[in-house]
């Protein structure tokens, strides 16, 4: 089994796994971060969204193995210290970006690397930029009105208010 | 001007933190020392006969603690049905046994067949491989008519495959016929409402714990009411009395219906952690959820509406199959019977109705209450035909609505339901203005200019939402009352514990039930907590669907708020030196009429629980309430919706362009989460219509079994939707004057969506397409009907 040397959310961690052994089972069964959700088998619902090296990579696809060396954030790892929320995670609450949480932690992750990619993302760009992520919830009229308010306050402009 | 706390503000919701910085506590987040875990071999075949099944390989693998069959199970009892319906010859439906592990056949492709325990999740997988099953293949039954055609059957008890064969109501089956035989004109529709599975993101897991030195059980699950867990698993799965089964549904990823049931693999954790010794896990992977979670809708109907020459409804008959599946889910027979045969009014004051159900079992998954559970069935079947009407009667849609709407409340319709409010030409105004109805034919034009078809649809709805009262839905053949209870404990320092027997998995209860209770006490909504989801701390419930919670759970919550009141009031009077008459209670003070004497809410809550000056003698100490809430009718939400769509005649692929939603849920306790479960079920309703859609092939092999294969709606399939609910009628039986609001969208959206596309291809002559209305159904519909259109 092999052995692999990795940082979460600023930590380092040494892990022996199965070979077959997925990054997303590292994280939640491993070392009980389990706000990264499994939602389908396939990739195709993003519940298990991370940041490996700043970007986003569904970490049901990745062999724990393959993140020897790498830097992985959870969405334990993006609010501060003190537990207050970050701008996207305070926008998701602000505009009911989420009912039942399960696809939340994938959104908020997905959304913090859209924004880093892309300012000013219009209407269209934040619903394309989903097609990777499944909410069953909120039909996304709220995620996409939190994805539009967080970077308007990250652009440093007031944000929008919600309705 | 907006609330900005109690009933009417849009409060933040405080369950949020959890979820957004991933502390929620899923089921399967927890691990419980010394756990095992279980994976189920399940059928790869629709319909087969179990010859043989050699485990020993799989005892052997590394890791495996046990490998169960049906034969550890023969002194259970099997997943029981909480709903009889009695069928038109006045006998009870066909109720087949149906076993937590298969006994002797297998009847649909996931029915499992065993499963192992071992102490990894990767060493059940790998050693349930080793399993030898010797599975001898027998034909399936898969096609709703071809089902109740003769030939196979799935259960030797039902040769005929019918479940039941129900007339509704049959008193007036002559009189429909003859008004259909006179009528001026009779729009027919012959329609199918395609099979869906719901897929909450959470799939199921179950946890099951078992403490010897107690004799205690404890089942963690993915479920929407863990009391009615409690209750039918216990008492009619394992014999194991209330008191040594304690139930906990944590943080639940969203139900939509599929968690409502009671599913074996709950009952095998259960009673596998007592024989092994150790707490048992299961997770369901997603191609797992696909073969074991409850599918729904899957209808085919024929209906038949007849009219006068000025459009007036004289009667509607229909016609339908309604599929069970290979089992009874817990309440599959009550959702194309009571929930169905009596919506089938509408909102119209139709005088005769007469529907035909027959529910039929086929080797498929089993088919039980999804989102809206029968009601957007009824409410497709008549919108459609009204849609079909209009057109056929040179009748604009609307106003053909309007010619027909009932105006007077209560009003009895002849399908045993009483409405007690609505005002439906109200939300058809509301929808016909946000949605500028005026300009739609300016944005034809501009479409027409593209290449494009534009296309305007409207629907309305009616639901019945909060099933009750539990005399009248006993009397109808449900096996369980229909009430909701709720403890409202106050602390002595006057914070508030509420308990309530309503499930939150999405809908936020934790904020707006606080809302409900600072409102009516005038104190902080964050002095209140809500407790729900464990059968110990809660002392009942019966959980939440049907749009039920805030108009019963929330009702429960109102009547033991009411009580703490009345009892706070005499401690008050005994305090203050008053009579309890003079007593007025009001933004958390309790005051002596004419007098500037008062106490605050906590001086009151503390003298309760420190009764030093105490009208011990006739006032027990304490103040802590418990109410049982058994409403005296369904509530009845309405709406009026409307879809604009472009079609590319080229691709056939149907753009949504707008959507607007004109809803009435009575008085809204807070706007952003209503508007929030609108926005949810519009995109559900929608998926319906464009996409989604459960595929059998004529084996019973499940097509669609990821989502790879099952389409659901992604963001940039939807637009932004409009939404109002400030056309308000209250109910006017429950205290809070709620309706409900979870299922409208996913109810009133599927008619709006397909009327609008058949709107837009009008100039073919295409009267109907079944959903979903994929590019490739509409596009051959368009090609089937261009000579016809091109002969013009």
């Amino acid at each position: 089994m092999p052995g692999i040397k990795l940082t979460v959310n600023g930590k380092t961690v040494e892990k022996t796994v199965e070979g077959r052994t997925l990054l997303v089972q590292l994280l939640r069964e491993e070392l009980g971060l389990t706000g990264t959700h499994v939602g389908c088998d396939t990739s195709q619902c993003g519940a298990c969204l991370v940041h490996v090296n700043g970007e986003s990579v569904k970490s049901c696809t990745m062999l724990a193995a393959a993140a020897e060396g790498a830097e992985i954030t959870t969405i334990e790892g993006v609010s501060s210290r003190d537990g207050t929320l970050n701008v996207v995670q305070a926008a998701f609450q602000e505009h009911h970006g989420l009912q039942c949480g399960f696809c939340t932690p994938g959104m908020v992750m997905s959304i913090t690397d859209l924004l880093r990619v892309n300012a000013s993302p219009s209407e269209t760009e934040v619903r394309e930029w989903l097609e990777g992520n499944i909410c069953r919830c909120t039909g996304y009229h709220n995620i996409v009105k939190a994805a539009l308010s967080a970077a308007e306050t990250l652009r440093g402009a007031q944000p929008v208010a919600a309705e | 001007m907006a609330k900005d706390f109690g009933i009417g503000a849009s409060s933040k919701r405080r369950e949020d933190k959890r979820f957004l910085t991933g502390t929620g506590r899923y089921t399967d987040d927890m691990n419980k020392p010394g756990q095992a875990y279980v994976h189920f071999l399940r059928s790869d075949m629709a319909s087969g006969r179990i010859n043989g099944i050699d485990i020993a390989a799989a005892e052997a693998a590394p890791g495996v603690i046990k490998v169960f069959t049906s034969k550890d199970f023969e002194a259970v009892g099997g997943v029981p049905c909480g709903w009889q319906v009695t069928d038109k010859h006045g006998e009870p439906m066909k109720e087949p046994k149906h076993p937590v592990l298969a006994e002797g056949f297998v009847r649909h492709v996931g029915d499992p067949i065993a499963a192992v325990v071992a102490e990894t999740r990767a060493q059940a997988r790998d050693a349930a491989e080793l399993i030898e099953v010797d599975l001898e293949e027998l034909p399936a039954v898969v096609d709703l008519r071809a089902a109740v055609s003769g030939g196979t059957a799935v259960h030797p008890e039902a040769p005929d495959n019918l479940c039941y064969d129900w007339d509704f109501p049959a008193e007036s089956k002559d009189a429909v016929d003859e008004a259909i035989r006179n009528a001026h004109h009779v729009t027919v529709l012959e329609l199918v409402n395609n099979r869906l599975v719901a897929n909450p993101m959470e799939p199921r897991a179950a946890i099951g714990e078992y403490d010897a030195a107690d004799d205690q059980h404890t089942l963690w699950t993915t479920s929407q009411n863990p009391h009615v867990i409690r209750l039918l698993m216990g008492a009619f799965v394992l014999g194991i009395p209330e008191h040594k089964l304690r139930v906990v549904a944590p943080d639940v990823g969203g139900g939509f219906g599929s968690k409502i049931y009671h599913y074996a693999e709950e009952a095998f954790v259960t009673l596998a952690a007592k024989v092994v010794g150790r707490p048992v896990k299961w997770t369901s992977d997603r191609g797992e959820a696909f073969m074991s979670d409850a599918h729904g809708r899957d209808h085919v109907c024929k209906v038949e509406l007849a009219m006068d020459a000025e459009g007036h409804f004289l009667a509607l008959r229909s016609t339908t199959l309604a599929n069970m599946g290979a089992y009874l889910s817990t309440f599959a027979p009550c959702i194309p019977t009571w929930l169905h045969g009596t919506l089938l009014a509408g909102n119209y004051k139709t005088p005769l109705i007469f529907t035909n159900v027959r529910a039929v079992f086929t080797n498929t998954v089993p088919v039980d209450a999804y989102r809206g559970a029968g009601r957007p069935e009824a409410t497709y079947l008549i919108e459609r035909t009204v849609d079909k009407a209009a057109r056929e009667m040179g009748i604009d849609p609307a106003e053909l609505r309007r010619r027909n709407f009932i105006t007077q409340f209560p009003y009895q319709t002849p399908v045993a339901v009483e409405y007690d409010s609505g005002d439906y030409n109200a939300t058809l105004d509301k929808v016909l203005e946000a949605s500028d109805r005026a300009g739609f034919e300016a944005r034809k034009a501009e479409s027409a200019s593209r290449g494009k078809l534009r296309g305007y649809g409207l629907a309305h709805y009616i639901e019945a939402c909060g099933i009750a009262p539990s005399s009248l839905v006993g009397a109808l053949g449900a096996r369980a009352g229909l009430y909701e209870a709720a403890t409202v404990r106050v602390n002595p320092t006057g914070s508030i514990s509420v308990f309530t027997g309503s499930h939150s998995h999405g809908q936020g209860h934790e904020t707006t039930f606080a809302q409900v209770v600072a409102d009516m006490l005038g104190v902080p909504e964050d002095s209140i907590d809500i407790v729900h989801g464990d059968t110990n701390r809660v002392p009942f419930g019966m959980g939440t669907y049907g749009s039920r919670s805030l108009a019963v759970g929330g009702s429960a919550i109102v009547k033991s708020v009411d009580k703490i009141v009345a009892k706070a009031k005499k401690i008050a009077a005994h305090l203050l030196e008053a009579a309890e008459s003079d007593i007025t209670f009001e933004n958390g003070q309790f005051s002596v009429q004419g007098t500037d004497k008062s106490l605050a809410w906590g001086e009151v809550c503390l003298a309760a629980y420190v009764p030093h000056k105490y009208p011990i003698e006739t006032l027990e100490p304490g103040l802590e309430e418990t109410s049982f809430y058994d409403p005296a009718n369904f509530t009845y939400p309405s709406g009026a919706y409307a879809c604009e769509v472009e079609v590319d005649p080229e691709t056939g692929k149907v753009e949504v362009l707008s959507f607007t939603a004109a809803d009435d849920f009575g008085n809204v306790v807070n706007p952003m989460i209503v508007e929030g479960q609108v926005h949810g079920g519009l995109a559900q309703g929608l998926g319906q219509a464009l996409m989604e859609g459960c595929v059998y092939d004529e084996n019973g092999q499940l097509i669609t079994a990821s989502f790879m294969d099952y389409a659901m709606p992604l963001a940039k399939d939807l637009p932004s939707f409009t939404v109002d609910n400030s056309a308000c009628t209250p109910c006017t039986h429950n205290p809070l004057g709620v309706k409900g609001c979870g299922e409208a969208g996913a109810i009133g959206s599927p008619p709006a969506l397909v009327n609008a596309v058949l709107d837009a291809l009008s100039d073919y002559g295409i009267a109907h397409i079944d959903m979903p209305l994929t590019p490739s159904k509409v596009w051959a519909a368009i090609d089937a009907a261009r000579p016809a259109a091109a002969a013009e």
